[in-house]
C-alpha cells in the first residue's frame, strides 16, 4: 500500500490539513490500524520535497498541523500513473507455508496436520470477514470480498498440497541434498 | 447442552468403495455447520446419513431421543417431512408446479389446507425476495431465483434442521452470495440448524464452524494454543 499515493488521491478532491488526511485515511482504509501522526507528517514532507504537494495556506501559530496541503500538477500526474499501473501479484503466504511443509516432511512431522491446522485458521479468518461483510455497507463488502478471495486461493493451494503430500514426500526423499536435515545442511552450494 | 444431532461411528460401503469409515459429528440446535472435503471424500454420504436419507451400515445417528438408524422407512419419511428441510444443488423443484405451489407442497403433504399453505408459501417467497416469480414455473426462472424458491420450500415447514448440499454450486458468485445470505439469515431467525455441505471455503465461511471429511473420516482441526 503506497501511503503517499493514497494521500495524493485524497488531496486531489480538495486541499486538506494533515489531521484531516489522517482522519479520512483511517475511516476509509485504516480499519483496526489507525495511522500514526508521525507517519502522516513524514509522508507529507516527502511529497512536499518531491513537488507533488504544496502548502496551500498556513494558519497562524506555526507547526505542521497548521498547514493545509494541496496537490500539484506533478502530483496529479503521479497519482494517475499509480492508479493506472497494475499491482504485482504477490505470493502472500505460500513461501512461508511451503517452507513449513518441506521442513515437516524432512523432519518426519505430519505435514497433513500442519496443513489442516492452517486451513482451520484460514477458515476462522474467513468466517470473521464474512460476518463483517454481512453487517457492513457496500464498501465493507468489497474490501472483505477481496480478502476472502485471496484466502480462498491460499486454501485451494493448501488443499492441493494436502492431496499431493505423498508424491511430494517421495520427491523430497529422492533428492539427495534434501533427504534429511543433516545432509541438506551441507548439500546446497 | 445436548446436541440436536449426534452421529457416531458411521460406516457406509458402496460395493468396493468405503464412503464412510468411523465418521462422526454433532449439530447443536440453531447452529450452522459446514461439512467440507474434496470430491469423493464422503461428505454427501455423511449428510444423507445424518438426514435419514441413507441408512448407514454401521454406527448411529441420534436425534433427540431417537436413533435414526433404527426407525422404519415410514417413520423416517415422516421425520424428514416435518422436522428436516433440504436444499440441493439443482433439480429439486417440481417442474410442473409454479414457485408458489412448489413452496406450498411440503405443507400440503403435511395436511395443510390449500389456501393456508399458499398464504404461508407466499410469505416465505417474499422473505427470500422472489415474490415476483411466484406464479412462474422452475423452467421460467433464473438459477438464483430457483435456489431461493428451493430455500423457501426448505424453510416453510419451520424445520429443526436444514440439510444443504452444495446449495450454491451451480450459481455465479453474486447469486451464490445472495442465496447463502438469505438461507443463513432466515435459518438463524427461525432457529433452524443448518448442515451445509460444500467444497468451497467462501461458502463454509457462512457457518459457525466446520467439520472436515477426508477418505470417509471426519477430522477435527482446531488449533489449540500451547
Amino acid at each position: 500500500m503506497s501511503l503517499g499515493h493514497t494521500f495524493l488521491g485524497l488531496l486531489e478532491g480538495q486541499p486538506r490539513h494533515g489531521y484531516d488526511l489522517k482522519r479520512t485515511y483511517d475511516e476509509q482504509f485504516g480499519h483496526d490500524r489507525p495511522l500514526p501522526y508521525g507517519q502522516v507528517y513524514a509522508t507529507l514532507s516527502r511529497l512536499l520535497k518531491n513537488g507533488l504537494v504544496e502548502v496551500d495556506s498556513v494558519e497562524p501559530g506555526g507547526g505542521p498541523e497548521r498547514k493545509r496541503y494541496a496537490i500539484t500538477e506533478a502530483g496529479v500526474t503521479d497519482v494517475a500513473r499509480w492508479l493506472g499501473r497494475p499491482e504485482r501479484p504477490e505470493p502472500y503466504l505460500q513461501s512461508v507455508l511451503y517452507t513449513k511443509v518441506v521442513l515437516a516432511l524432512l523432519t518426519g512431522r505430519s505435514a497433513a496436520d500442519l496443513l489442516d491446522v492452517q486451513r482451520s485458521e484460514h477458515l476462522r479468518l474467513m468466517r470473521e470477514l464474512t460476518r463483517r461483510k454481512l453487517d457492513g455497507d457496500l464498501a465493507d463488502q468489497l474490501i472483505c470480498d477481496h480478502a476472502l478471495f485471496h484466502l480462498e486461493a491460499d486454501l485451494r493451494w493448501l488443499e492441493l498440497t494436502s492431496a499431493r503430500l505423498d508424491e511430494f514426500a517421495a520427491t523430497l526423499s529422492a533428492t539427495p541434498s534434501a533427504s534429511s536435515p543433516s545432509s541438506s545442511a551441507g548439500g546446497s552450494p | 447442552m445436548t446436541p440436536l444431532l449426534t452421529a457416531t461411528g458411521l460406516r457406509k460401503v458402496y460395493g468396493p468403495t468405503v464412503a464412510l469409515d468411523d465418521a462422526g459429528m454433532t449439530v447443536d440446535s440453531g447452529e450452522i455447520v459446514a461439512v467440507m472435503g474434496p470430491s469423493g471424500s464422503g461428505k454427501s454420504t455423511l449428510l444423507h446419513c445424518l438426514a435419514g436419507v441413507v441408512r448407514p451400515d454401521g454406527g448411529s445417528v441420534g436425534y433427540g431421543d431417537r436413533d435414526l438408524t433404527t426407525l422404519s422407512d415410514r417413520e423416517l419419511s415422516a421425520l424428514r417431512r416435518t422436522e428436516f428441510g433440504f436444499v440441493f444443488q439443482f433439480g429439486q423443484l417440481v417442474p410442473e408446479l409454479t414457485g408458489l405451489e412448489n413452496v406450498a407442497l411440503p405443507l400440503r403433504l403435511n395436511g395443510a389446507r390449500r389456501r393456508a399453505a399458499q398464504r404461508q408459501a407466499a410469505a416465505w417467497l417474499d422473505r427470500l425476495e422472489v415474490a415476483d416469480v411466484a406464479q412462474k414455473r422452475p423452467g421460467e426462472v433464473s438459477g438464483g431465483q430457483g435456489q431461493r424458491i428451493a430455500v423457501a420450500r426448505a424453510l416453510v415447514t419451520e424445520p429443526k434442521v436444514i440439510f444443504a448440499d452444495e446449495p450454491t454450486g451451480a450459481l455465479d458468485s453474486l447469486n451464490g452470495e445472495k442465496v447463502l445470505r438469505l438461507l443463513t439469515t432466515a435459518a438463524r431467525q427461525s432457529g433452524a440448524a443448518v448442515v451445509l455441505v460444500t467444497h468451497e471455503p467462501r461458502v463454509a465461511a457462512y457457518a459457525d464452524r466446520e467439520v472436515i471429511v477426508r477418505d470417509g473420516r471426519t477430522r477435527t482441526t482446531e488449533w489449540v494454543a500451547g
